[in-house]
């Protein structure tokens, strides 16, 4: 379970957001809405630990995320708007650097299965800088398919993408929030995800 | 733990293979720098003898900055470096792995180089060797020291200049001790003392430099 607790920030002499609490059980969604600047990414980066709340705490299981740092990004994946790949490596070569970091270390085999589940047959080979905005979104998002994390944090995750792959993504997080995983994400698309229960935080 | 690092340094190869370029710019800035020297100054090898250690040694420390502004920039554009936050193992080793890549890279052809430099000078043999190991035991420490000034600044308008100020200072010790093993080994009075000196800045680098990287980095990304 995560847990956020009166989290505020600020950004120079700006107060962002301040107040932001909920939980997130097994099977639950949560969608942070906002305008543009009005604080989606910080909230999200702060939830993942990369940045320190102003106010107020993060808690995994009833424990604070910054003294469980371990266990916590074991369960936790993360796919910021920069869409962390390298341009000069493969599809295949970014998939396997991006899950030994994770910590689950994949074969060429899975990475290759991965791709493909996200529609990029005869891709794999050519480096990403060659991609498309959309495939290489896709690549980025191939991780879901390999990750074992329960918490996923998405930000803008069906940017770029076009009808086919927005709907194979809401299948991916449908059938993760079945098996009991936990999904955060911001979107300014209207998407219905079929989801036990939804939440939903608004900024700004 | 030990799968990670050799997975970051595995991937920070295969990128600079990749991108030779900016591995031969960093190699022939230092080739051309030093020649610049015997041209200027002249044939007078007396002259010459005195002031090779120190002119490859300023040379190398200038090559080094050179290449140290792509160590995280890169990651930090890409959003890679935030994953490497986010990696369950300490970012420390990460940063380890990086950073011996890098050396790998920028400082690992200035070392095997700069004996054949040395000969523009009118070194012996003696010299080279010991000018040799100074940087074998120099170059990493400047590697790890200058990654905590790249973390500092990451992010920061004119981040390149900064970077300078920040770390030359702190690569006068390896300056001087590694400048100074050569000239004592010519001189008569043994290397050892400088060398070993230089091998202690090495170690404390190695000890502390990737710790305080990844604080650094932790920093500038919040």
């Amino acid at each position: 379970m995560l847990e956020a607790v009166d989290l505020a920030a600020v950004r120079g002499d700006r107060r962002l957001f301040s107040g932001i609490g909920f939980s997130l059980r097994q099977g639950e969604l949560l969608h942070v809405t906002g305008v543009n600047g009005s604080g989606k990414t910080t909230l999200l980066r702060m939830l993942c630990g990369l940045v320190v709340p102003e106010a107020g705490d993060v808690l995994w299981e009833g424990k604070n995320i910054r003294a469980e740092r371990e266990a916590y990004l074991r369960n936790l994946l993360y796919l910021g708007h920069l869409g962390a790949l390298k341009d000069d490596l493969t599809g295949i070569e970014n998939l396997r650097v991006a899950e030994t970091l994770a910590g689950e270390p994949i074969s060429e085999r899975q990475a290759l299965d991965a791709l493909q589940g996200v529609g990029l047959n005869g891709h794999e080979d050519l480096p990403v800088r060659v991609l498309s905005q959309g495939q290489r979104r896709r690549v980025a998002l191939a991780r879901l398919a390999l990750s074992r994390a329960r918490l996923w944090i998405l930000d803008e995750p069906f940017t770029a993408l076009d009808k086919s792959s927005v709907d194979a993504l809401r299948t991916r997080l449908e059938g993760h929030l079945n098996q009991g995983g936990m999904v955060i994400l911001t979107t300014h698309q209207e998407i219905e995800i079929d989801a036990a229960v939804m939440k939903q935080v608004a900024l700004g | 733990m030990l799968s990670v690092l050799l997975c970051m340094m595995r991937r920070d190869l295969v990128l600079a293979v990749r991108r030779m370029s900016d591995v031969l710019t960093t190699l022939f800035f230092f080739i051309i720098v030093v020649s610049l020297f015997p041209l200027g100054i002249g044939p007078e090898v007396e002259i010459l003898r005195l002031i090779a250690p120190g002119v490859v040694w300023v040379a190398a420390i200038l090559a080094s900055m050179l290449a140290l502004g792509r160590l995280f920039e890169g990651d930090y554009r890409d959003g890679t470096l935030e994953q490497m936050l986010l990696a369950p193992q300490p970012l420390s080793v990460l940063v380890l792995g990086k950073v011996l890549a890098h050396w790998a890279v920028s400082g690992l052809p200035l070392v095997l180089m700069a004996p054949l430099l040395g000969l523009q000078f009118g070194m012996t043999a003696e010299g080279l060797g010991v000018l040799l190991v100074s940087l074998v035991l120099g170059t990493p420490a400047i590697s790890l020291i200058g990654a905590v000034g790249a973390a500092l600044t990451l992010g920061v308008r004119g981040g390149g200049v900064l970077v300078s100020l920040l770390v030359l200072p702190l690569y006068i010790p390896v300056l001087i001790f590694g400048a100074g093993a050569v000239e004592a080994s010519v001189t008569g009075l043994g290397a050892e003392a400088h060398l070993s000196l230089l091998g202690a800045i090495l170690a404390l680098a190695l000890c502390f430099a990737p710790w305080a990287t990844a604080a650094a980095l932790r920093i500038s990304l919040d």
